[in-house]
Order: structure tokens, then C-alpha cells, then sequence
């Protein structure tokens, strides 16, 4: 808890780092916030000025890597600098208190910057039967985000569970795992999912909102424009090789080797949104595709449900596994095709007085044969 | 050799030359969409030993998908402006059951040439109410295509046109589902065809009107003895 929250800039020199430190650090972040050169001296002025915002880290369902992706964002300075200097009032993976001492802190927090605070939450959260699937400090998560929420000035959600739910809530989805948004509706929120999200991607969202106070321009999910404006497929460096029709049959084949395109192999690349081909991770020494993986789309919604990852179309729900939209197209055109065939026997035995009566045709009564209009000859 | 068959029939010029185009550019487009779209779903493994620099037959697939994708959409939307200038057998009612005698009709229609229960014959001339509302369903899932085509196109291309439709994707919940029912639909203009080929054949035999050749010259013919309706 601090009472008299400093500047980052002002942490930073109380911590030892150079004033150039400091200018590199914002170059980077503001980089990887995607701020162009012009808005630097915004982001410099206000981490040099700006008091740190308080943060609570929250944990609901989850496995925790977005905390794991973020220490260790790629650049050691950024995920020193987060999380020494945002002010990180709460968070159930990182903070040396326990109990009670924490639960106070937390309490301390919410009363003390209502309005301010800035909740970040990793993962879902259950809501099936009163939401008991998730307690922290005897109280259902359910209830807490709620609490939180209310003087919360925007709400981040963390990685694929906070943003869509994630495997939890997986069909049938037993313990009800809602993401944050459809629990709170009225704050605004910044969704960032993944599975984990890329830590420089994390940490670019948060200095964008220390430096401008205002909500980055967001998609349709909510989803910051800079990080997840494009297809991984259209920053893939495997992309020649679709355009090129040259695809990767099965892992353990020759175009498998010669690095060729995965999508045969399943990769979700050209339907999801995320920068991994231009960040990649670890320090940018990789990401799925470069180390032969198709993408699984960890970043949209439903990805978990859209299975096999290891082939192109999905299976349809309700169908049995492997039943692509092709097997369902195909038996049905099958049965389309039966259907005519029974139809055109039974045309020729029900009709056949009517086809009979066409091709021995006699002109009625009507044998005056005066064309008033232009005349056809039947037959 | 008995007496040769002499029936009288009048002709009636039922599909406008724009009609007949339409339908021809629409049948191709079709054909090249759909064998196109398959393709690209479930691309031929062909196993090259030169670079991909020296080849782009994917890339051609796509490209050929796209335009036809721009022809098929504007074809239907000059299709839907005749439903309004065009003939009567063009007119956009023939299409909505708003009339009673239509529905009636359809349950005729049914019955004489589905179940083959009736033997009242039928006197439309150009669509009958059946085969008009099977066709306004058919041009809602053209509508659906065309959207969720274009909505998936729109992250490629800079053009505003595309981006006009990309609001299906948040409804339908991210590209992955959105490519999979425009997939799924695929195979609905599959079997919509094959039902229709095969219909125009039947009524043709049936009713030896010239069905077929209908869609050529745009003429039909009915016997004398029938009232044009």
C-alpha cells in the first residue's frame, strides 16, 4: 500500500536506473504499444509525472500463465519495471502477504482508490451453482469480481479464460466458466487473450494506459487494434509457401522439413488475430509455426471447441468427432442424390399415363388447325 | 405409322433476356466458386521440388474464387432490381407467398409432383409457388454467403467494399466459425444444384413445355387449350 504514490520515473531513480535507462525503456515500451515516434514524449512525460496506478492482480480459473508469460517479458527491463513500478496493491500469484494481512491490503485498496484502481483478471470465472467452483478468502470468486469491480476504473482481462472462458468452459462447460465480460457490463474492459497472451503485448496495453489514460482503439471483441489488427497468417513467414500451394501432408513428411505451409496440418493462422508472427516469443526467438506447429488459435473465441486442431475444417458439434463439414455435405448430397433416383423410378411408374399421353399426343378435338399465334409442333 | 401427334401450343415469352444472362452467369459463377472453395478447403497435395518463388497456383485459386465472388454478387443484386422492373414470371411476388392461392399451389405442388398423389394438372407457367419460395430461401443463403465470403475477405484487401460486411464475424463469433458455416454452405449449392438440374429435367418430361430450353431462348410452350394465367 502506498500512501503517496511517486511517478514511475521516480521509482526508477530511487531504484538505481540511469535517466537513460528510463528513455529506453519508454522507447521500447511505447514501441510495443504501438505509439509511433511522435507520441515518445507523451508516454515519457507521463511516466515521469503521472503518480503509478494502483493495480489488482486477481486469479480466478486458470493455470496462471499469463502471470508466467508476463515475468518474463522479453525485454528483462519491461516486466522488471511493470512490477516493480505500477503499484501492484493485490496480486494473489506475486504478493508476500497472506491472509488476512492480504485480504486488508485488498479491502485498503478498493476504498482508498475507488475509482482509480486499475482490475486485472486472469481467468474465469464458474458461475454454476452460486459459483462455488472458485473461492478465495471463503468468498466465491463470483461474488468478488463483482466487489472489485464497482471502483474499478477499466478492467483488463488476461488471456483466453478472463476474455472467452478458455478450456474451462469447454463444452459442457460444468462449472458454468463465464469470461469477465459478461459479468461486468459496465466498465470498460480491454480484452487480451491468448493462451498465454505475449508478454510485450501485456505489458504495451498497460503503458498504454498509464500513458494516456484512455482506452487503446479496440476490435470487435474489445481486443487492442496494435496487437491484434492481423491474421497470424498474414505475418507468417511460412506464407509464400500457401500461396505457392506447397503444404505440409503429415508432420513427419518432406515438406514438413523444407519448413512449407501448415495449413493442411491444421493451423488456424489465417482465422486468428494476434502478432506472434511479428513479436514471436522469447525474446522473439520464436512461436508455434516457426517451431513447426500449426496455429491452434489461441486467441479467439471457442478455439478449444473448435476441434482437431491437427486438421483444417472443425468437427461440427453434434455430429461425432471427424465430422467435418465435408462428411456432412457429402452424406447429404449422397441422400440428395438417392431421393432423385427413387423419385425419378417413381415418376415413371406413377406418371406413366401422363408421360404416355405426351408422347402419343392427339390434338383433342380440336383438329382446326388455324394458328391465331405462332404455332409448335408437339413432338 | 399412326396419325403423327398434333397438338396445339402457343409459345410465351417467359425469361427476359436479362433473366436468361443472370441465370448463365450465376450457374457459372457458381460452378467455379464452388469447385474453387473446395479447393481451397482441401487443397490437392502436389509435392514440388522448385521453390515457391516459381509457383502460385494457391494463390491463382484464391484470386479466381475472389473475382468470381465480386461477379456472383453483383449479378444477384441486378437479379433482385429486375424482381422489380422485370416480367411478370421475374417479379419479386413470385417469390413471397403473400397470397393464398399460392400457398395453396404449393401444397399442390407437393402433392402432384413430390408425393405423385394428385393428378390435377399444374397451370403456372413460369415459377410455381414452390419452386418461387425454394428460390427466396436460395437467395437468402446467396445473401449469407456473399456476407460471410466477403466478411473473411475483408482482412485481405484494402478496398472498402469488403469491409462493408465484416460485422458478421463478431456476430458469428470469430473468423473460425464464420468460415466454417460459409464452408458448410458450400455443399447447400452443391446439392441445390444437382436437385435443380434434375427438376428442370422432370418437368420437362412431365410437361413437355420446353423447361430446358427455356433458359436458352426464353421461350415455353402451353398447350392452346390451357388459359394463360
Amino acid at each position: 500500500m502506498i500512501d503517496n504514490p511517486q511517478s514511475i520515473y521516480e521509482k526508477m531513480r530511487e531504484q538505481g536506473y540511469s535517466r537513460r535507462d528510463f528513455l529506453r525503456f519508454c522507447s521500447y515500451i511505447a514501441a510495443a504499444a504501438g505509439i509511433n515516434a511522435t507520441g515518445l514524449s507523451t508516454v515519457v512525460k507521463a511516466l515521469e509525472t503521472k503518480p503509478r496506478p494502483p493495480v489488482i492482480w486477481l486469479h480466478y480459473q486458470e493455470c496462471t500463465c499469463c502471470s508466467e508469460s508476463f515475468i518474463r517479458a522479453s525485454h528483462p527491463v519491461v516486466a522488471d519495471i511493470i512490477l516493480d513500478k505500477i503499484s501492484l496493491d493485490y496480486s494473489e500469484l506475486l504478493q508476500a502477504a497472506a491472509g488476512v494481512q492480504a485480504e486488508e491490503v485488498l479491502s485498503e485498496t478498493i476504498k482508498k482508490y475507488r475509482g482509480q484502481y486499475l482490475m486485472t483478471v486472469e481467468g474465469s470465472i464458474p458461475t454454476n451453482n452460486g459459483g462455488v467452483y472458485c473461492t478465495i478468502a471463503g468468498r466465491t470468486s463470483l461474488d468478488r469480481v463483482k466487489e472489485i469491480a464497482e471502483g474499478a476504473k477499466a478492467i483488463i482481462a488476461w488471456g483466453s479464460c478472463a476474455s472467452w472462458g478458455c478450456v474451462q468452459s469447454a463444452n459442457p462447460n460444468p462449472t458454468g466458466a463465464t469470461p469477465v465480460h459478461k459479468i461486468i457490463t459496465n466498465k470498460p474492459i480491454i480484452r487480451v487473450p491468448g493462451c498465454p497472451p505475449i508478454a510485450d503485448v501485456m505489458a504495451g496495453v498497460i503503458v498504454y494506459l498509464l500513458a494516456f489514460d484512455r482506452l487503446p482503439e479496440l476490435d470487435h471483441f474489445g481486443r487492442p487494434m496494435s496487437f491484434y489488427s492481423k491474421r497470424v497468417h498474414d505475418s507468417c513467414y511460412r506464407r509464400p509457401y500457401y500461396d505457392a500451394g506447397l503444404f505440409v501432408e503429415s508432420f513427419d513428411d518432406g515438406s514438413a522439413k523444407k519448413g512449407h505451409c501448415l495449413y493442411k496440418t491444421g493451423c488456424k493462422g489465417p482465422v486468428t488475430y494476434n502478432s506472434c508472427g511479428i513479436i514471436r516469443w522469447n525474446n522473439g526467438v520464436s512461436y508455434c509455426i516457426q517451431s513447426g506447429h500449426p496455429c491452434i488459435g489461441c486467441t479467439e473465441e471457442n478455439f478449444w471447441n473448435n476441434e482437431p486442431f491437427y486438421q483444417h475444417l472443425s468437427s461440427f458439434p453434434g455430429f461425432g468427432i471427424e465430422t467435418t463439414a465435408d462428411t456432412i455435405g457429402a452424406t447429404v448430397g449422397g441422400i440428395a442424390v438417392a431421393g432423385i433416383a427413387a423419385h425419378a423410378i417413381a415418376t415413371n411408374i406413377r406418371k406413366r399415363k401422363t408421360i404416355g399421353e405426351n408422347a402419343s399426343h392427339n390434338a383433342h378435338d380440336d383438329n382446326d388447325t388455324k394458328p391465331a399465334d405462332k404455332q409448335e409442333g408437339g413432338e | 405409322m399412326a396419325e403423327p401427334n398434333v397438338v396445339e401450343y402457343r409459345q410465351i415469352y417467359v425469361w427476359q433476356f436479362p433473366v436468361r444472362l443472370y441465370h448463365w452467369i450465376n450457374a457459372l459463377c457458381i460452378l467455379v466458386l464452388a469447385a474453387t472453395g473446395y479447393i481451397i478447403g482441401k487443397p490437392i497435395a502436389i509435392q514440388s521440388a522448385s521453390e515457391a518463388s516459381f509457383q502460385y497456383w494457391f494463390g491463382t485459386v484464391r484470386f479466381i474464387h475472389f473475382s468470381f465472388a465480386f461477379i456472383f454478387f453483383f449479378n444477384f443484386l441486378f437479379r433482385i432490381y429486375w424482381g422489380f422492373v422485370g416480367n411478370n414470371f421475374a417479379h419479386w411476388k413470385n417469390f413471397i407467398p403473400y397470397t393464398a392461392a399460392q400457398w395453396k399451389e404449393m401444397v399442390h405442388v407437393l402433392a402432384l409432383d413430390i408425393l405423385m398423389i394428385s393428378k390435377k394438372p399444374l397451370k403456372s407457367i413460369g415459377h410455381n409457388s414452390l419452386a418461387g419460395v425454394t428460390y427466396f430461401l436460395l437467395f437468402l443463403v446467396f445473401l449469407f454467403q456473399s456476407i460471410t465470403g466477403f466478411g473473411l475477405y475483408a482482412q485481405m484487401s484494402g478496398s472498402w467494399f469488403p469491409k462493408l460486411f465484416v460485422w458478421i464475424v463478431p456476430l458469428m463469433g470469430g473468423d473460425i466459425a464464420v468460415r466454417q458455416w460459409h464452408h458448410l454452405l458450400m455443399w447447400f449449392f452443391i446439392i441445390v444444384g444437382i436437385v435443380h438440374v434434375y427438376l428442370v429435367f422432370y418437368h420437362d418430361y412431365i410437361e413437355a413445355r420446353g423447361t430446358t430450353s427455356s433458359m436458352v431462348g426464353g421461350w415455353k410452350f402451353i398447350e392452346k387449350s390451357e388459359k394463360e394465367k
